[in-house]
């Protein structure tokens, strides 16, 4: 008998008596007067930055200008304009200067300030968390309250990876010291396009 | 002396230092606090995660294969390890096979509990670990003290040291930002040349055959996305149900832990990215034992938070390494006597049985109830010193029979009035370290006879 029928039998036969699944009800989970303040005021005090906008003319202009100080920056948004989709085959060596990231995310969380990006809206699963700076854009009407409200939006079989990003990259290992930017991107920016 | 109570000697034995690891701990359960009661519906949310991890525990024979099922399905290789040794082995053969070198792991105490790390140095193969906590402990050649906070016994002049010696920074230069900084410059390469990335699970989902990594520091990720193969270890009890469930338990996990609301990155894995190789190692190491054992099965619902560890008198008072195991503190004294009732004797005691553990264990383990239970098992498979063993009958006898029990307590109540020396001294453990109390002149029964009764 290999490991595994060994294991799988010794579980059948220790397993207790079979107990029911209990039903979570979102309707008693927290719920806040505005899902946008909650999200900005939970982002702000993680490390990441909040900011408002109508459209993405502002940020179109701050992604330009970032562009020709020609430092490696990489567009993921088709809304923002030219989308790099060359960054998909780059292996880590090659990613390794990239400073900044622009990446659309599927879903905010209030609770958290956290966001959900798939694998396909970052296009190369190491650009989120190579870059020194992350930039992610949201739409307002995309901010839910809860983690369980996020998991009914988002589907984590519909892609081979994804991930929720709540703020920049942090460490607390030394003395309890915070230390933001640990190895991941050292400051995170969300944009809501209200 | 039993060896925690040898190894917490030496540990108490520098007093400042130990006031200080006492508050560093108290003051991450305090954030915990701040995040467990500032959030409405927590009790719930704690109901729900225990009910959920029930109901898996009483299914987990099904929910494995299923989770088998969907990996396989989704083109992961999946193994199954009977113990550590077979663990180390799995991971050793895959590294032969690619002819690996450069390995990389993020933290999995399942990893320590095997002690993968030696196994593969023993075979000449070296592993960085790259958690900043793990590498700082990894360079002094010492085990984590904590399951989240590997380097929590640590100051910052310890890994200013560590670090001048390792990274060559700036001698006495013990800014945090500073160290961290001359850390993730060097981590950066060892992430960048890569070729194997070891990562643990924190929670398997068997309805999509996908798994979850939480992390602050992106660690796990900048290995996992790099490296050519992807191998992620799991004890068999990370298993639930659905992706739906992870909402409950990530909301529970990094509040429990660190009083955040959640980790920066909670990296969901379903598929290997093109190109890539991934693996999933299932372990028993003993659990499928203590599966089987009615009054311990509840420890395997644990989502390693620590929350425990922070909160435990004991823990905070003697740190990790007096636990001398992988998984230290109250949970490791219920899960450790399992896997080597010998060895691990001491550790259900080294504990006050005060229920702190339980009142703030996120899936609600009956911690402070099982530590006593295994007090009883050890006990009765003899592993107990002769001295507390004899003490134990000695009292026994006594207090069964209440004419002897008054002629000592009379006894034992004169010698200390006077003659006094002859209690406080070394032979009495409990003079160690408090003054014994005066002695009354009369019991309570005489006083009570005599002012109250027949």
């Amino acid at each position: 008998m290999n490991a595994r029928e060994k294991i799988l039998n010794a579980i059948a036969a220790n397993q207790p008596e079979a107990v029911p699944l209990p039903v979570i009800d979102k309707d008693t989970v927290i719920s806040y007067n505005d899902v946008g303040m909650q999200f900005n005021t939970i982002l702000e005090s993680i490390g990441g930055k909040a900011v408002y906008i109508q459209d993405l003319q502002v940020l179109k202009e701050s992604m330009n200008a970032d562009k020709e100080t020609g430092k490696f920056i990489v567009n993921t948004i088709k809304a923002l304009g030219e989308v790099d989709e060359y960054v998909s085959s780059l292996s880590a060596a090659q990613l390794e200067k990239l400073e900044k990231a622009y990446i659309k995310g599927t879903v905010g969380v209030a609770e958290n300030g956290a966001v959900w990006i798939y694998e396909s809206q970052m296009l190369n699963r190491l650009v989120p968390f190579i870059c020194q700076h992350l930039v992610l854009v949201i739409d307002k009407k995309d901010i839910v309250p809860t983690m369980h409200h996020a998991y009914e939006k988002i589907d984590t079989a519909q892609e081979g990876f994804g991930v929720f990003i709540a703020g920049p990259s942090k460490t607390a290992d030394i003395e309890q010291s915070l230390v933001i930017g640990a190895h991941g991107a050292r400051s995170a920016t969300v944009y809501i396009i209200e | 002396m039993a060896k925690h109570a040898a190894l917490s000697e030496k540990f108490i034995a520098d007093e400042p230092r130990t006031d200080w690891h006492d508050e560093t701990l108290w003051f991450v359960r305090q954030k915990r606090d701040k995040a467990a009661h500032g959030l409405p519906g927590w009790e719930q949310l704690r109901e729900l995660a225990s009910q959920i991890k029930n109901h898996t525990l009483s299914n987990l024979e099904k929910y494995l294969r299923q989770f088998e099922q969907q990996a396989k399905a989704n083109g992961i290789t999946v193994h199954w390890a009977a113990d550590g040794d077979e663990h180390n082995k799995i991971i050793h053969d895959i590294i032969r096979k690619h002819n690996i070198e450069k390995i990389v792991k993020s933290k999995s105490m399942l990893t320590e509990e095997c002690h993968l790390n030696e196994y593969l140095l023993r075979q000449g193969i070296e592993v960085v670990d790259t958690d900043l906590g793990e590498r700082i402990v990894q360079f002094r050649k010492e085990p984590p003290s904590h399951i989240v906070l590997p380097a929590i016994h640590l100051k910052k002049q310890d890994v200013s040291e560590t670090f001048h010696k390792h990274l060559q920074t700036e001698k006495g230069n013990n800014d945090p930002q500073y160290l961290t900084e001359a850390a993730r410059q060097h981590l950066r390469d060892k992430f960048i040349q890569s070729e194997l990335a070891i990562t643990g699970v924190n929670f398997a989902v068997a309805e999509t055959g996908g798994f979850v990594v939480c992390t602050n520091e992106g660690n796990a990720d900048m290995g996992a996305h790099t490296a050519a193969v992807h191998i992620a270890c799991m004890g068999f009890e990370k298993i639930i149900p659905k992706a739906e469930h992870l909402a409950v338990f990530l909301r529970l996990l990094a509040r429990s832990a660190t009083g955040q609301a959640i980790t920066t990155y909670s990296s969901h894995f379903l598929k290997a990215r093109p190109g890539q190789e991934m693996h999933i190692v299932i372990v028993d190491n003993g659990r499928s034992k203590q599966l089987g054992r009615k009054d311990f099965r509840n420890s395997l619902k644990c989502i390693r938070c620590a929350a425990c560890f922070n909160t435990c008198p004991v823990y905070r008072r003697s740190g990790g390494h007096s636990y001398h195991t992988a998984v230290a503190g109250p949970l490791g004294s219920i899960i450790n006597p399992n896997m080597d009732m010998k060895a691990n004797a001491d550790l259900p005691f080294a504990s006050t049985l005060c229920g702190s553990c339980s009142n703030v264990c996120p899936v609600k383990i009956d911690i402070h109830e099982q530590l006593w239970k295994w007090r009883q098992v050890i006990v009765a498979e003899g592993y107990v010193d002769t001295g507390k063993k004899t003490g134990m009958r000695g009292m026994a006898y006594i207090l069964a029979k209440p004419g002897m029990y008054r002629f000592v307590g009379k006894m034992g109540r004169w010698v200390m009035r006077v003659f006094p020396f002859m209690i406080n001294n070394k032979l009495n453990a409990w003079y160690k370290q408090r003054e014994m109390p005066e002695a009354p002149k009369q019991s309570f029964r005489d006083w009570y006879q005599k002012n109250r009764g027949k």
